[in-house]
């Protein structure tokens, strides 16, 4: 088991690099001069040539992505000329909104897309099973920026029960209460696609795993149903539905720019949407390896997570 | 007489290698140090149990698999250096697979299936095929009709002979049966069997026709080669192999087979199998099933030894 | 087309084929409506509301007529949602094939690649992407595409992994094609339905994603408008004109809708699982529909006692009758084998003793199965469930199939000892354990630490043993117990299996298809043939000298070991299909004896119960 998560480990360190390589060649095919972009178009030559030679920027491809990658390995992403801050002070302080909105979000999805997933398998072709199958269709069909606009108007503007905005309230908010109070609409908005996914799989999953021959043999030595389901049959579906909620979190994480930008949840998807506004490249570029990074290191954790579920991983 | 096919030392493994830094990987020996030789006209029956490298061995006999080590020749032409290259292979000898259904694209017809090696490897035109796939289906008994259906709406039986017809279609001279009959109820093995038996006849075809069932086997081989763990533990002419059997290995599985009438054999009370293949024991692979086993088994591998013209066998200690 | 007949059929898929049959009329009308310009601006008439004059669905900021700007809103977002969609299942499946195909090298080298693209958060490398690429509806295009090839090329790459190493592959290599040509002829064909589907599933996710994208600012640039634009410049006037915003987004969900009511139904009518209903969930046990329960018959001796049983299954309007109607006893003690080749019915017979056919499709329409007199078929659940396992246990053909793949052997069977009576769980473990020794598995403590992967097939299949008798079953039923072993091992099996049965006083039925099992197991044997039991006796008088046409020439067909080269005897034609059996005896049509008789009217099993054929002209009877 040990030898097993060491080897995971390893296996992400390529799938890192990789990463940053891929991040820092968007950054650098992006056209336009970063210098004129940060002086204006009134900058004399001299001055864009010594911009040029702080940045790093009048040195090989190669020599300034290493040059970025040690820097990023020291926690150093460089400082956004929108903002005059240092990158990395600006990410993680972005990115810690992020995480909560999308922690609660994935949260939400993966209770509730499990429990409708296993109500509707368990009922198949009743009418739990009808409703709640038509509504998970209709909830993976709707745009979820147009579902936070349309819960605005009704929470925040027709009834005045939630917060449309921000993360805190302007005067007198901060606490945790009040936190609460500024994630639920958000949130909901966020989690309501993956919810659907997450239940579809569930459900499926559960139903073919019920056909199989290993259910028989527990039936056949007389187990009671509700152990059928919950013991032999979930924990075997949970091994495909794994993998799946590895991957909502990426939707996730993904899907906070639009909500974060309905909501104005002061998150690292609005501010990317920003940055790309006003080419702040090494913002952009801080925001994605950031955000990127801690994706990877989530699906390590899913993996493991199905490793630990299913012994014939790990051989 | 040159024999119709001849092996010579093939070996294959799978895996193994060296990692990136330097450790060797786990190896598979799926087939080691294997040779035979079947004369023109005649069936070899290849018998052994799952795991005994029967089907490695034959899927490099077509030249579906490269060989790690080893030559092959067939009617005297060396294909040593083309194996991996079916296409090279196909019109000197060709497979007839397990599963019937499995072995036949669900998406094409009878007579695309049946078309493909004419094209392919004899460049044959439009009329020729025409007249080349009439005879192939009148050979395997099959009506002209089925040409246009799918293999899913055929038998097994019947798509055992879908899948002889396509076999013998670019008119190879030797065909390796890789247990043509055992995913086939017994009243329709026989169907295929004797069919097989004719066309071996019409077409002077060299059979090597493997199995786990010995009983089958014998009813169709002239002779036998019995797979261990990789080797031939025994090989001669079919009666020698089944009246004077001199591996204890192929008296177990002569012992094992269920037979009516015949009380059942305590031939092994404990459970004991296969040895592990990643790490093969030093010795005789049979010796912990083995009743008549010494220290030197355990040691030694025992080389094939002679017992007459036609029947060797590889034991220290053999019947 | 069965295709398109099946997604007419479900309601719902048709209901979203003809919505988005619609949409898509309307869109590519959309020129020669009579609307007006969607780009002419009227400040004079800004933020009208819908239903007022000249303006349907009222005018947005600048006056422009929305539903113009929808209409052509919409045309643009499907083009572009759809032609994304194209991109992404042509490249990626093109990639995916290619992996999956030569595998090795080229495989582990592509899905890495792919594997980088995944590590990225799906929306945000459609940013970046745009990012480099500059806002603009075509470089979102380009970007939902390729962040969609990845899902394309791992999805298409398994299936062909799995094509791949399938024989026909081989066999077209043999046939001198080359790797281009196996791809063309062999794989696409077979890929293409997945491919489909999963387009028929992602179309609706793209076209909400170019949106998602104009939505930010990123897409669509003014004038020109798709849904996502017309939602973002919604947005802004959320509150003073909140249908500037509800009009697009409607639109978008309708048509995502759509699309996705009508990808489940493509799916559901290619994928043949879903087709053959193999994905309706089981009951916890067989249905029951009979007409009546037959009487009891008077047997004090028998244990188990079956009369009259008859399974159906129902596949849409067809029902296959693999049992059709069975009659046998067995007493404490005894072994009787049910012998018969593929499709008689000998499986499903053993399954429905106690409701373990699957349902739907199966269901048992008639007959009794009493066990110590109480008819398993009429028992409510619990009664059933403490019989499973209890007096009554199976052993199944395939071990590993059989087994749950992720619990430790030992976790499974004290878990089977458990649901039948209280015993702390160490001793239950302990208990466990001794009956792995009983089965002869060595180290049995150390065996039941593990998982049944680890096991060879032997082994799991004394494993499956072990699990069977950890109540102290009177009876056994074992379907098929050896069929997956090598004869070596079977035989270690049958004899363990004699061992127990005599040390036990274990009666057993046991299902085979192996004459020899059968002579050196049982005390008695019934043949069955398309669904019926044909002949039933002693072991020993049915096989040396059968009455049914049909076991002796069974039993001709069998090679022996010791016969030397010979040819050996085969019976012609094959089984009736059981959802078209003829009349009278269904052997008949191969059988060289029938006569006009044997095709009409029932013919019943006659004899004692010793000794019974269903014949009308049996072997050795005088003619």
């Amino acid at each position: 088991m040990h030898l097993y998560v060491l080897k995971r480990l390893l296996a992400i360190v390529p799938i890192l690099i990789g990463l940053t390589v891929i991040v820092f060649a968007i950054m650098a095919l992006i056209p336009g001069d970063p210098a004129t972009a940060i002086l204006g178009s009134y900058a004399t030559p001299e001055n864009v040539e010594k911009l040029n030679r702080s940045l790093g920027l009048d040195k090989s491809v190669f020599e300034q992505y290493f040059i970025w990658l040690g820097n990023l390995l020291q926690g150093d992403l460089g400082r956004s000329y929108s903002l005059n801050r240092p990158v990395l002070d600006e990410v993680l302080e972005r990115f810690s909104a992020t995480l909560i909105l999308a922690g609660a979000a994935l949260l939400l999805c993966t209770v509730w897309g499990l429990l409708i997933g296993i109500w509707t398998a368990a009922r198949q072709y009743g009418w739990t099973d009808k409703i709640l199958t038509f509504v998970v269709l209709i909830g993976i069909s709707v745009p979820s920026f147009w579902l936070g606009l349309l819960l605005i108007l009704l929470f925040s503007v027709q009834w005045r029960v939630l917060p449309a905005s921000g993360m805190f309230a302007i005067y007198g908010g901060g606490d945790l209460p009040d936190l609460l109070r500024h994630l639920i609409l958000p949130a909901v908005t966020l989690s309501v696609v993956a919810t659907g996914v997450i239940a579809r799989l569930t459900r499926s999953a559960m139903l073919e795993v019920l056909r199989q021959d290993f259910v028989r043999t527990a039936r056949a030595k007389g187990v009671p149903e509700s152990s059928v389901l919950y013991r032999h049959a979930f924990k075997a579906a949970l091994v495909s539905v794994i993998p799946v909620i590895g991957i909502q979190a990426g939707f996730v994480l993904g899907g906070a720019v639009y909500i974060e930008t309905v909501f104005q949840w002061p998150g690292v998807g609005r501010m990317l949407v920003q940055a790309i506004s006003t080419r702040d490249i090494l913002l952009v570029q801080g925001g994605v390896v950031v955000v990127a990074g801690s994706y990877v290191l989530f699906n390590l954790l899913a993996d493991l997570a199905q490793s630990w579920l299913d012994p014939r991983v790990k051989t | 007489m040159t024999p119709a096919l001849e092996v010579r030392n093939l070996r294959k493994t799978f895996g193994g290698g060296r990692s990136l830094t330097g450790k060797p990987l786990p190896a598979v020996h799926a087939v080691r140090d294997v040779s035979l030789s079947v004369r023109t006209g005649e069936t070899l029956g290849i018998v052994g149990e799952s795991g005994c490298g029967k089907s490695t061995l034959a899927r490099m006999l077509v030249g579906l698999l490269k060989q790690t080590e080893g030559e092959i020749a067939i009617e005297g032409k060396n294909l040593s250096d083309q194996m991996g290259d079916p296409a090279a292979f196909g019109r000197l000898i060709q497979y007839v697979f397990q599963d019937p259904i499995s072995s036949l694209n669900p998406r094409k017809t009878i007579r695309e299936i049946l078309e493909a090696p004419l094209i392919h490897l004899l460049g044959m035109d439009e009329s020729s095929r025409k007249a080349r796939i009439a005879e192939l289906f009148e050979a395997v008994n099959l009506r002209r009709e089925f040409l246009s259906r799918y293999p899913h709406e055929f038998s097994g039986g019947q798509a055992q002979r879908i899948g002889i017809a396509r076999a013998l279609a670019a008119a190879p001279r030797i065909l390796v049966l890789d247990e043509p009959v055992s995913a086939l109820d017994v009243s329709v093995q026989a169907q295929v069997l004797n069919l097989l038996a004719d066309l071996r006849q019409a077409m002077d075809l060299t059979y090597l026709f493997i199995s786990h069932d010995l009983a089958v086997v014998e009813a169709v081989s002239d002779s036998v080669a019995v797979l261990y763990f990789g080797r031939v533990v025994e090989v001669g002419r079919a009666e020698a192999i089944f009246t004077t059997p001199r591996h204890p290995y192929t008296d177990l599985l002569a012992g094992s087979a269920p037979i009516v009438g015949r009380d059942l054999g305590r031939t092994e009370s404990q459970a004991v199998e296969l040895p592990d293949p990643l790490r093969p024991p030093p010795g005789c692979a049979f010796a912990a099933r083995c009743p008549k086993v010494t220290a030197l088994c355990r040691d030694k591998v025992p080389a094939m030894e002679a017992f007459s013209e036609h029947h060797e066998a590889a034991c220290h200690h053999p019947n | 087309m069965t295709t398109l007949k099946l997604i007419a059929r479900n309601h719902l898929a048709a209901f979203g084929g003809i919505v988005l049959l619609l949409v898509v009329l309307v869109a590519l009308l959309v020129p020669f409506l009579p609307i007006v310009d969607p780009d002419l601006t009227d400040p004079a008439n800004r933020l009208k509301r819908p239903f007022s004059e000249g303006a349907l669905l009222g005018t947005d900021h600048l006056g422009r007529d929305l539903l113009a700007r929808l209409l052509w809103g919409t045309q643009l977002s499907l083009v572009v949602g759809a032609a994304a969609a194209v991109i992404a299942a042509v490249i990626g499946s093109a990639i995916g094939i290619v992996a999956g195909y030569f595998g090795g090298r080229t495989d582990s080298l592509i899905m890495r690649g792919i594997d980088m693209l995944m590590a990225f958060p799906y929306i945000l490398l459609a940013l970046a992407i745009v990012a480099v690429l500059g806002p603009g509806l075509l470089n979102a295009l380009y970007a939902v595409a390729i962040v969609n090839i990845p899902f394309f090329a791992r999805n298409i790459r398994g299936v062909t992994v799995s094509l791949a190493h399938r024989e026909f592959v081989d066999a077209a290599r043999l046939s001198g094609m080359n790797d281009w040509q196996i791809i063309r002829s062999e794989i696409l064909p077979n890929v293409l339905p997945v491919i489909v589907i999963a387009m028929s599933t992602t179309i609706g996710w793209m076209i909400l994603e170019t949106a998602g994208l104009s939505f930010l600012g990123l897409g669509s640039q003014p004038p020109q408008a798709d849904l996502g634009s017309m939602l973002g410049e919604g947005r802004k006037l959320l509150i003073t004109a909140p249908h500037a915003s509800i009009v697009p987004g409607v639109m978008i969900f309708i048509i995502v809708m759509s699309v996705n009511l009508l990808g489940d139904g493509i799916r559901d009518a290619l994928d043949p699982r879903l087709r053959s209903g193999a994905l309706s969930r089981p009951a916890a046990a067989t249905r029951v529909e009979r007409a009546e329960t037959p009487a009891k018959t008077e047997d004090a001796e028998a244990l188990l006692k079956v009369d009259g049983l008859r399974t159906e299954f129902r596949l849409g309007n067809r029902a296959y009758r693999a049992v059709g109607g069975v009659d046998f006893a067995v007493r404490a003690g005894e072994c009787l084998g049910i012998i018969g080749e593929s499709g008689s019915g000998k499986s499903v017979t053993a399954l429905s003793l106690l409701g373990l056919v699957a349902s739907p499709p199966g269901m048992i329409t008639g007959g009794a199965v009493r066990i110590d007199g109480a008819d398993t078929l009429s028992m409510n659940g619990e009664a059933l469930r403490r019989l499973r396992g209890g007096k009554v246990a199976y052993v199944f053909q395939d071990p590993l199939a059989t087994l749950h793949p992720l619990y430790r052997i030992g976790d499974q069977m004290v878990e089977a000892i458990r649901c039948h009576r209280p015993m702390a769980k160490q001793a239950a473990w302990d208990h466990a354990v001794s009956l792995l020794e009983q089965v002869r598995i060595p180290n049995a403590a150390f065996r039941a630490k593990a998982y049944p992967h680890e096991l060879s097939g032997g082994m799991r299949q004394r494993v499956g043993i072990a699990l069977a008798l950890v109540n102290d079953p009177e009876l056994l039923i074992l379907d098929e117990p050896t069929t997956a072993l090598d004869v070596t091992v079977q035989a270690q099996v049958l004899a363990l299996l004699d061992d127990l049965r005599r040390e036990r006083n274990l009666a057993m039925v046991f299902i085979t298809h192996d004459f020899g099992v059968v002579s050196q197991l049982c005390d008695r044997v019934a043949v069955m043939y398309a669904g019926r039991i044909v002949e039933t006796g002693p072991t020993e008088a049915v096989l040396e000298s059968p009455s049914h046409p049909y076991t002796k020439r069974l039993i001709a067909c069998v090679p022996e070991l010791g016969g030397g080269r010979r040819a050996l005897s085969a019976i012609p034609g094959l089984p009736p299909p059981v959802d078209d059996l003829p009349a009278g005896c269904a052997f008949a049509p191969r059988c060289d004896k029938a006569s006009e008789q044997c095709r009409k009217g029932d013919i019943p099993l006659e004899g004692s119960e010793a000794r019974a054929v269903r014949c009308l002209q049996p072997e050795g009877a005088a003619a």
